[in-house]
C-alpha cells in the first residue's frame, strides 16, 4: 500500500490537504480531504454585544466578509424583531448584489476558469490568470481588474470598508446612499451587466465549443446525485438576500421548503476525527456516511445547487442563460459538479441585473434607513446565500443583547460532505497507481475547485496555481517518490 | 541590480490581508517591478521547500499576516524568520492578535468541546473529536496541534516592523513596500503608519467639544447617529482618541464608531487599557455610584476595548481564577 499526500493546496484559505491511500494494486482505496484549521468563533463570541456580530463574524472570511456581515445583520433584525424600512432593505441588497458580481468574477477569471480557458492539463506555468489573459487578450484582463475595482470601490463607499464592512445594524443600515453615489452605482451596474454577458460568451466559446471539455464536465468522475439547497423568493426564483430555503431531491422533486428560522429541524452537522471541519447533512434523511443518492443526507449548496433548488432566475438575461444551461445539460437537476462554473456565471448575470434594477430605484436614496429596535432580544436567525452557498447565523442573547450562544453554519460546511465525495471519486477515477503526473493531479483538484470552497472560510486571490508536493511513501513510511509542481 | 526578494505568508487569519494586497490593483504592478516575490502561497506556486532552499537572510523581507495558533503556523514563521532580513507583522492579527485573538477568553478544551459536541446543530452521539493522530481503515492520518493560546507574531519570533489595520489600508501597504525597496525604513520596532490618534484626522474633529463629557453611553443600534457630528459627543463608544490614524476614518465615514483595528500609538503599551481610560475620562460625574452606573452602560468591556489586541495585552488571555480564591468569579 502507498499513499499520496497533496499538501498544501493553496487557492484555499488555510491549509487544506488531500490524503490519498492506494491499495497494493495501486487502486485508490480512499482519498480524504482534510481541513487542519480551527479558530473557534462560536465560542469566543459568547459575551460579545449582539450588534457587533456582523463586524466580528466578517473576520471569519476576508474574501466574503459581506456575506457574514449580511447574515449577521439579518440575524439581528430577527433578534430584535425589527423590520427595516424598505429603502434599507434595498440598500442592503444593492450592496450585496455588487459583492456577488465581483466575487463570482474573481472565481471564474482567476481561480476556476484557467482550468478551462487555458486547459486542465496545460503547462502548469500557464494555468492561471496570466494564461487566461494570454488566451483572451490583455484588454480583457484589464477589464476584469477594472470592473472588480469599480465594484469594490462602490461597496466601500456604501458599507464603510470593502474588507470588513460596518454598515449593517438591526433595523437597517448606518448610512444612506447619496444621489451622487446612486449615479455611480448605476454606471457600475451597467458595466457589470455587460461584463456578465461577456463572461457567458467566454464560457460558450471556450467550454461549450470544445467537445473534450463538454465530455469532461458530463463525465461520471465529476458527477454526484445529491440533494440541493438554496434560498428562493415567493416565485421560487433564486435569491441571494432573502426568502425560504428550498431543497430538491436527487430526482429534482421539491423535498423541503422551510423558513430559515426552522433550519435546526432540517440541517445537522457530523464530526469526523480526521478533519477540523464539520460536515452538514439533511436531518430529514440522516447521516449515512460519505455516499450520495436519495438515502444519503449529503446535500450541496453554491451556484449549481441554487439553480437546481429554484425554478429559475428573476431577471431576463439570467433567465435565458439559465434555460440554456438546463437544456444543454439535459434538464434538471444537473448533477455535474463542473457545471457549477457555468451556473456561477448565470448567477453573476442575475446579480448584475438585480444591481441595475436597484440602482435605478428612486427609493434607494431615501434617508429613511433605520427602524430603531424596541423589543427585548432573545434569539435571532439570519440566512443569506453567500457566493459559496447557504450561510446561517444563529444567535441567542441575554436581555442586554449579549451573546449567550451562537451557531454558524458556513457555505462550505454545507458543501463539505459533497466536496469530500467529489475529491474521492475523482481520485478513484483518475489515479491508477502511484505514478501520477501533475496534470492528472490538477484534474483531481478540479473536483473541489468547482465549488469555490472557502475552508476556514477563505482566501483566493491572484493567479497562480496550487503549489503541490506529492509524496509517495511505502508501507514503512519511506519516501518512494516525490512529485513537485513548481 | 537584482531585485530584493520578498515573501507573503498567512497564519490564523481570514484572507482579508491577502485581498488587501490584491486591492492594490494596478499598483501591484509597481510592487512587482520593484521586488521579486519569492513566496506567496495564495497567489504564486512557490512552496515551503523553495523557502527552505533559500540562504538564511536571502529574503529582503517577509510579510506575515494572522496570529499564531497551530504547530504548523509556528514552524512556518520560524522558517521565514531565518530566511528574511526583515519581518513585517502585517495587519492587526499578526501585530496584536486580532479578532481571532478573542479566543484567548476561552480555553482550548472549551472551544473544542463547544464546536464539536455542544453547538446547536451538531449530532455527535459517538463523541467524535478531531485528533492529532487518527487511524482510519486505510492507514494513519494527522492534524496539526491546536494550541492553548493565540499568540501575536512577536510572541513567537523577532519582528522588525508592524503594519496596522484590519486589513491594513492600501496606501500604507504601498508606502511600506516602497520604503523597504528604497531603504528608507525607520527604527526597528516601528509601526509603519502615522503616530497620532484617529481624532486628529477625523472629518468630524471640529465637532468634538474641547471638554467633551458623556452623560450616557449609547449602543450603535439604539440611536440614529447624526452623520456629521462627533460620535463620542453623541454618546457612542468611538475609540478614535485611543487608536492610531492612517485608515482615513473609513468606519466613521459610514457613520459607525471606530472599533480600534489600527491599534495604539507608540506611546501606549496596552491598547485596551488606554482605550478604557480614554473613555473613562469622559464620564461626567464625581459621584461613585453614578460613575459605576455610567460605566455599567458599556456592555462587554473586554470585547469592546480589547477586540483586536487581547493576545498583545499585558495579560495575553483570560486567566482562570482558582475556584476557591474567586467564589462566583468571572463566568
Amino acid at each position: 500500500m502507498s499513499e499520496i499526500m497533496i499538501d498544501p493546496i493553496t487557492r484555499l484559505e488555510g491549509h487544506g490537504r488531500i490524503h490519498i491511500f492506494l491499495d497494493e494494486g495501486g487502486t485508490v482505496d480512499h482519498a480524504y480531504l482534510q481541513i487542519p484549521e480551527l479558530r473557534g468563533f462560536e465560542k469566543f463570541v459568547q459575551g460579545r454585544r449582539a450588534e457587533d456580530m456582523p463586524q466580528i463574524t466578517s473576520r471569519i472570511c476576508g474574501v466574503c466578509p459581506m456575506a457574514h456581515h449580511m447574515a449577521g445583520t439579518k440575524a439581528l433584525d430577527d433578534l430584535y424583531q425589527v423590520d427595516p424600512p424598505s429603502a434599507a432593505k434595498k440598500i442592503r441588497e444593492l450592496v450585496y448584489s455588487t459583492f456577488m458580481v465581483e466575487d463570482h468574477a474573481l472565481h471564474f477569471f482567476f481561480l476556476g476558469g484557467p482550468d478551462f480557458v487555458v486547459g486542465p492539463t496545460a503547462p502548469k506555468a500557464e494555468r492561471n490568470i496570466l494564461g487566461v489573459i494570454g488566451k483572451v487578450g490583455l484588454e480583457v484582463g484589464k477589464e476584469v481588474i477594472g470592473v472588480r475595482k469599480e465594484l469594490r470601490g462602490l461597496i466601500e463607499d456604501a458599507a464603510g470598508k470593502v474588507i470588513h464592512p460596518v454598515f449593517g445594524l438591526p433595523g437597517g443600515v448606518s448610512r444612506a446612499i447619496s444621489p451622487a453615489l446612486q449615479e455611480r452605482f448605476a454606471a457600475g451596474a451597467a458595466h457589470a451587466v455587460e461584463f456578465g454577458k461577456f463572461a457567458l460568451q467566454v464560457f460558450r466559446d471556450v467550454v461549450l465549443g470544445n467537445s473534450e471539455y463538454v465530455d469532461m464536465v458530463t463525465s461520471e468522475a465529476y458527477t454526484h446525485r445529491t440533494y440541493y439547497m438554496g434560498l428562493v423568493d415567493a416565485a421560487n426564483n433564486v435569491n441571494f438576500y432573502d426568502g425560504r430555503l428550498r431543497v430538491m431531491d436527487p430526482e429534482g422533486k421539491e423535498f423541503l421548503a422551510f423558513e430559515p428560522r426552522e433550519y435546526l429541524d432540517h440541517v445537522a452537522e457530523h464530526v469526523e476525527p480526521w478533519s477540523y471541519m464539520k460536515f452538514a447533512y439533511l436531518k430529514d434523511v440522516g447521516w449515512n456516511g460519505f455516499t450520495d443518492g436519495a438515502e444519503s443526507g449529503v446535500f450541496a449548496v453554491a451556484p449549481l445547487a441554487r439553480l437546481n433548488a429554484s425554478d429559475g432566475m428573476a431577471t431576463p438575461v439570467a433567465q435565458e442563460a439559465y434555460e440554456e444551461l438546463v437544456s444543454t445539460l439535459g434538464g434538471k437537476p444537473v448533477h455535474y459538479t463542473l457545471a457549477t462554473h457555468w451556473a456561477r456565471i448565470v448567477e453573476m448575470v442575475y446579480a448584475a441585473e438585480r444591481l441595475a434594477e436597484l440602482a435605478a430605484d428612486p427609493e434607494i436614496t431615501s434617508p429613511d434607513i433605520r427602524t430603531l429596535p424596541t423589543a427585548t432580544p432573545v434569539e435571532g436567525i439570519g440566512v443569506v446565500e453567500a457566493p459559496r452557498g447557504t450561510l446561517i447565523h444563529h444567535y441567542q442573547t441575554d436581555e442586554r443583547g449579549l451573546i449567550t450562544q451562537a451557531n454558524l453554519i458556513v457555505a462550505t460546511q454545507n458543501n463539505a460532505a459533497r466536496i469530500a465525495l467529489s475529491v474521492d471519486k475523482a481520485a478513484r477515477a483518475l489515479i491508477h497507481g502511484p505514478d501520477v503526473d501533475e496534470g492528472l493531479l490538477n484534474e483531481v483538484e478540479m473536483a473541489f475547485r468547482a465549488y469555490d470552497p472557502c475552508f476556514g472560510c477563505a482566501t483566493h486571490a491572484l493567479p497562480g496555481q496550487m503549489p503541490l508536493i506529492v509524496e509517495i511513501r511505502d508501507l514503512r513510511g519511506e519516501l518512494v517518490r516525490e512529485i513537485r509542481r513548481d | 541590480m537584482t531585485k530584493p526578494k520578498v515573501a507573503f505568508y498567512w497564519c490564523a487569519s481570514c484572507g482579508g490581508c491577502e485581498e488587501a494586497v490584491v486591492d492594490l490593483g494596478e499598483d501591484v504592478l509597481t510592487v512587482v517591478e520593484a521586488v521579486d516575490i519569492a513566496f506567496w502561497p495564495v497567489a504564486l506556486d512557490f512552496k515551503v521547500s523553495d523557502v527552505e532552499a533559500l540562504a538564511d537572510g536571502e529574503l529582503a523581507a517577509a510579510f506575515v499576516n494572522g496570529a499564531v495558533r497551530t504547530s504548523e503556523q509556528q514552524e512556518m514563521v520560524e522558517l521565514l524568520r531565518r530566511k528574511a532580513g526583515t519581518v513585517v507583522a502585517f495587519g492587526a492579527c499578526a501585530w496584536l492578535g486580532g479578532i481571532p485573538g478573542l479566543a484567548n477568553l476561552s480555553s482550548r478544551e472549551s472551544i473544542l468541546r463547544h464546536v464539536y459536541h455542544e453547538s446547536a446543530s451538531v449530532q455527535n452521539g459517538d463523541g467524535a473529536m478531531p485528533q492529532e493522530q487518527i487511524d482510519v481503515p486505510e492507514g494513519r492520518m494527522t492534524l496539526p496541534h491546536f494550541d492553548e493560546t493565540v499568540r501575536t507574531l512577536d510572541q513567537v519570533i523577532d519582528v522588525d516592523y508592524y503594519l496596522p489595520g484590519c486589513p491594513p489600508p492600501v496606501g500604507l501597504i504601498t508606502a511600506a513596500v516602497m520604503a523597504l525597496v528604497e531603504g528608507r525604513l525607520p527604527e526597528k520596532g516601528s509601526v509603519l503608519a502615522p503616530d497620532v490618534a484617529l481624532c486628529a484626522e477625523c472629518p468630524r474633529a471640529e465637532t468634538k467639544p474641547e471638554d467633551l463629557k458623556v452623560k450616557a453611553f449609547k449602543r450603535p443600534h439604539e440611536v440614529l447617529a447624526d452623520p456629521d457630528l462627533c460620535l463620542l459627543a453623541q454618546g457612542l463608544v468611538c475609540l478614535g482618541p485611543a487608536t492610531r490614524s492612517g485608515c482615513g476614518g473609513a468606519c466613521i465615514a459610514a457613520n459607525m464608531p471606530c472599533t480600534g483595528c489600527m491599534g495604539p500609538t507608540s506611546r501606549v503599551i496596552d491598547y485596551g487599557a488606554k482605550a478604557l481610560s480614554a473613555i473613562a475620562s469622559l464620564l461626567e460625574s464625581q459621584d461613585e455610584e453614578e460613575i459605576a452606573a455610567l460605566a455599567g452602560q458599556i456592555a462587554d468591556p473586554v470585547g469592546t476595548f480589547y477586540r483586536y489586541s487581547l493576545p498583545a495585552s499585558l495579560l495575553h488571555r483570560r486567566v482562570e481564577p482558582a475556584a476557591a480564591a474567586r467564589p462566583g468569579g468571572a463566568s
